[in-house]
């Protein structure tokens, strides 16, 4: 592999590199509003919550 | 009537399968240029990575116009999280635009170059949003001087565009001139590519991103509620 392949493949693996690291962060971040989510939910009294069934939050 | 959204799983099949075929292009079927030779690959995804900056800071202006203009209470947020794409992207432009340089200029960075100094410019323009909005406690203040500061930046686009035909001693690839784009074949078909990838890409991790921020904010809202 020559120096410039090294290059190239470098600047691509960057992109691919940050790109993962923001997905990773983002999902991190959804994990810990899903344990918020149930946290709220284990307040909320059972039969308040037979009566009324929830609706899975919508992301995006 | 309410907008039909495409799901979010969709749009993240749909940038992986036009990631991939933007790579297989890039190194399999787009030929090595004249000038710059094997390094001109870069060029790919690093214009594509650009122009997706771009269109995330102009989105940002847009949502920060209707927030001022129409008090929409949903277009502060989205604003600032396409500000925070566009420099994430922004990101992506330095480092493989920086990489490219190594390669065809031997250096990794030339401050004497306007277009690499008025982008730069423009990075920290964006940068320093986020200084000013988080220096202020949340309300309609901080949506406020965001919006507008986000509307201001978008002036510094076309400078930066502009900018690439300010190359002096170095040369720097034209994409586009007033004749259109200035390659033709297999590499302008692997530039589409890669550039709808990008853009698709920007867009699902925007829905993503906003589906977590948006998620979050009726979140504390439940939590006062409760309290």
């Amino acid at each position: 592999m020559s120096t410039t392949e090294k290059y190239v493949t470098a600047a691509y693996c960057v992109v691919f590199a940050l790109v993962l690291v923001y997905v990773l962060i983002l999902s991190l971040k959804l994990q810990r509003l899903e344990r918020e989510v149930d946290e709220l939910a284990g307040r909320v009294p059972d039969e308040d919550a037979a009566e009324a069934p929830q609706e899975p939050a919508r992301v995006g | 009537m309410g907008r039909t959204r495409i799901p979010l799983p969709a749009l993240a099949v749909s940038s992986v399968v036009l990631v991939t075929t933007a790579l297989a292009f890039v190194f399999f079927v787009a030929p090595n240029d004249q000038t710059l030779g094997f390094s001109q690959r870069i060029f790919y995804f690093h214009v594509s990575i650009a122009f997706a900056a771009y269109a995330c800071f102009i989105c940002g202006a847009w949502q920060a116009l209707r927030h001022l203009w129409k008090r929409d209470p949903r277009a502060d947020l989205a604003s600032y999280v396409c500000v925070h794409q566009g420099l994430i992207f922004g990101t992506m432009v330095l480092i493989t635009g920086s990489i490219w340089a190594k390669v065809a200029w031997g250096r990794w960075w030339i401050w004497s170059e306007d277009e690499l100094v008025l982008f730069l410019v423009l990075y920290l323009f964006y940068c320093a949003y986020f200084m000013l909005r988080f220096s202020i406690d949340p309300g309609p203040q901080r949506a406020n001087l965001s919006a507008v500061y986000a509307l201001f930046g978008v002036v510094l686009i076309p400078v930066s565009f502009s900018a690439i035909r300010l190359a002096k001693a170095y040369f720097h690839p034209q994409v586009f001139t007033l004749h259109g784009p200035n390659f033709g074949g297999w590499i302008l078909v692997t530039y589409c590519i890669a550039q709808v990838a990008m853009l698709v890409l920007a867009y699902t991790l925007y829905r993503l991103e906003i589906g977590g921020k948006r998620l979050d904010v009726r979140l504390r809202r439940l939590r006062e509620a409760l309290a």
